[in-house]
């Protein structure tokens, strides 16, 4: 499903923020990616998406090199990828359900087919109730949710979460976890970075641990 | 159908985003509309001028009056010597009864002329030169004509035609070059409203490529945005030169009544609101592509975060 072979990844400012890893996320797995802050966390989930090429090694994505993508197909491979951010990246003008139906939008699909997509997804995540809402009315955890809506709405076979339970207290990132639970039990990929190791232990999925750069 | 929905989901979209900054949209159409006007009201001005110029032939005639004392077998043979010229197509003899008559029928003075015992109207030969002469191988031309024998006096008619035609000639392309100036603002006026447009919106345009917006789907609203500034813009223009028009067409056709000419200020008809409306919207989505194309493709979610 996701494949990195000798990945590295040195930023403009030449700094080395990842320094040829490997490893092979199946599919249907759920993944946490740890580490200290620096480590390359961040940098490591936004390869997959391409929000970053790699300097050095391969990556495969649902068999597809992305080396071989061109500007012009990344979008696609976007699409296929739910991206969950610890400071959610809301349109802060728009409805809770605009929001959401945002990757529907762009991929075109038919008014009737979206709305009911989204009403779906806002269930699932449990705010129906808030699809009128202005996204700056939501507490924190609500606003997560949100974000999480829209990463599965479009149902990809992949999710990527950078920290997404950062801001949150205890109680709600665990609920969050439970959630993105949910989603890996009828199959969906993740991938998770996180600080809090206490809730990652007692999750007990399969964990990367990274420091400086390379899986330790 | 999907393709058609996006497009018009895309177009509301824009005029949404339009009304939330009226204020700096309404100036950029005044701007567009005011550049537009300008040339728009001075090619109107010469069009009407130059029908003027058309409702005549194009190049002018020569009237060349004959002596009085030819007779008409004279007359004749002098019309075919002309009639061979080189330069000449056409050739018409108007003898002096003819000419008298006319004017007769033009002036309804036939009563007076009557009075006068002699006829005052010379036999005149009508001769058009070919239109490919240049205005020195016409002058050469009247020349040749003067010296001819039994020839009186030449005279090219219209040719303060020919001074009307350099002037409209010389103004049209005055026009032309300041309507070029004022487009190219044009362009870069509604080019650097989206500039700012794009500026203001970095954020959404950055989350829309996280999640997979192609170029063409980023692209769209801004593009969009350049085609109601070019709408808009083109249609205040419109308006704005039908009333300088008429306001001016009163006084220009009243000065052209003491000219004696059938000139008469008009305008904009409904084909020249059209195209000014139309190079409005042309001028528009260049502007927007031009920012877009500049400035879109800059933003990329990879990076700073
Ligand atoms: N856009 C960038 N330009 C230059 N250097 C960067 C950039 N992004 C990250 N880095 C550097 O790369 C290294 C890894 O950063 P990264 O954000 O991947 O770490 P992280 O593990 O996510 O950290 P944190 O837990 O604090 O989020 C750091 O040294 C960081 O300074
Ligand atoms: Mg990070």
């Amino acid at each position: 499903m996701i494949r990195f072979h000798g990945v590295a990844k040195r930023y403009p400012g030449g700094n080395d923020a990842l320094r040829g890893i490997s490893f092979e996320v199946t599919q249907g797995e759920m993944v946490f990616v740890t580490g200290p802050s620096g480590a390359g966390k961040s940098t490591l989930l936004r390869l997959i998406p391409l929000l970053e090429r790699p300097t050095r090694g391969s990556i495969i994505v649902n068999d597809v090199n992305l080396a071989t993508l061109t500007r012009r197909r990344i979008p696609y491979l976007r699409r296929s990828i739910g991206m969950i951010f610890q400071d959610h990246r809301l349109l802060p003008d728009r409805s809770v359900f605009d929001n959401v139906a945002l990757p529907l939008v762009i991929a075109g699909f038919e008014h009737k087919e979206a709305q009911r997509r989204v009403r779906a997804a806002l269930d699932k995540v449990g705010l129906l109730d808030r699809e009128r809402s202005d996204p700056a009315t939501l507490s924190g955890g609500e606003q997560q949710r949100v974000g999480i809506a829209r990463a599965v709405v479009s149902r990809p076979s992949i999710l990527i979460a950078d920290e997404p339970t950062g801001n949150l207290d205890p109680a709600l990132s665990e609920e969050i976890m439970r959630l993105f639970e949910q989603f890996n039990r009828i199959g969906v990929t993740l991938m998770i970075a996180s600080h809090d190791h206490a809730l990652v232990e007692r999750l007990g999925h399969r964990r990367l641990h990274l420091a400086d750069g390379a899986l330790a | 159908m999907r393709f058609f929905t996006q497009h018009l989901s895309a177009a509301i979209g824009a005029l949404g985003e339009f009304q939330r900054r009226l204020t700096g949209n309404l100036m950029t159409i005044t701007v567009i509309g005011i550049a537009l006007a300008l040339p728009a009201i001075f090619i109107l001005a010469l069009d009407n001028l130059a029908e003027v110029s058309q409702d005549w032939d194009g190049t002018p005639s020569a009237n060349v009056y004959l002596e009085r004392t030819l007779s008409e077998q004279e007359q004749t043979a002098l019309l075919s010597q002309i009639d061979a010229l080189s330069g000449i197509t056409r050739s018409v003899l108007i003898s002096a009864e003819q000419g008298k008559t006319t004017f007769a029928e033009r002036t309804g003075m036939a009563e007076m002329l009557n009075l006068l015992e002699q006829n005052p109207f010379p036999a005149v030969i009508q001769a058009t030169p070919v239109n490919t002469l240049n205005p020195d191988e016409v002058s050469a031309l009247v020349g040749t004509l003067a010296d001819l024998p039994g020839v009186e006096d030449v005279r090219l008619d219209q040719a303060w035609l020919q001074r009307l035609q350099t002037i409209v000639d010389l103004a049209s392309r005055a026009t032309g070059l300041i309507g070029a100036l004022l487009a190219i603002a044009v362009v870069l006026v509604v080019g650097n409203t989206i500039r700012l447009d794009i500026e203001n919106r970095r954020s959404e345009i950055e989350i829309m490529k996280l999640i997979g917006g192609t170029d063409a789907f980023v692209r769209r609203p801004f593009v969009y945005t350049g085609f109601w500034h070019g709408l808009m813009g083109g249609m205040l223009a419109w308006i704005l030169s039908a009333i300088v028009i008429a306001v001016v067409a009163r006084p220009a056709n009243r000065l052209a009544g003491l000219y004696d000419s059938g000139f008469a200020l008009s305008g904009p008809w409904l084909a020249d609101g059209l195209t000014i409306v139309a190079t409005g919207v042309f001028l528009g989505l260049v502007g927007a592509w031009v920012a877009v194309t500049q400035h879109l493709r800059r933003i990329e979610p990879g990076e700073g975060t």
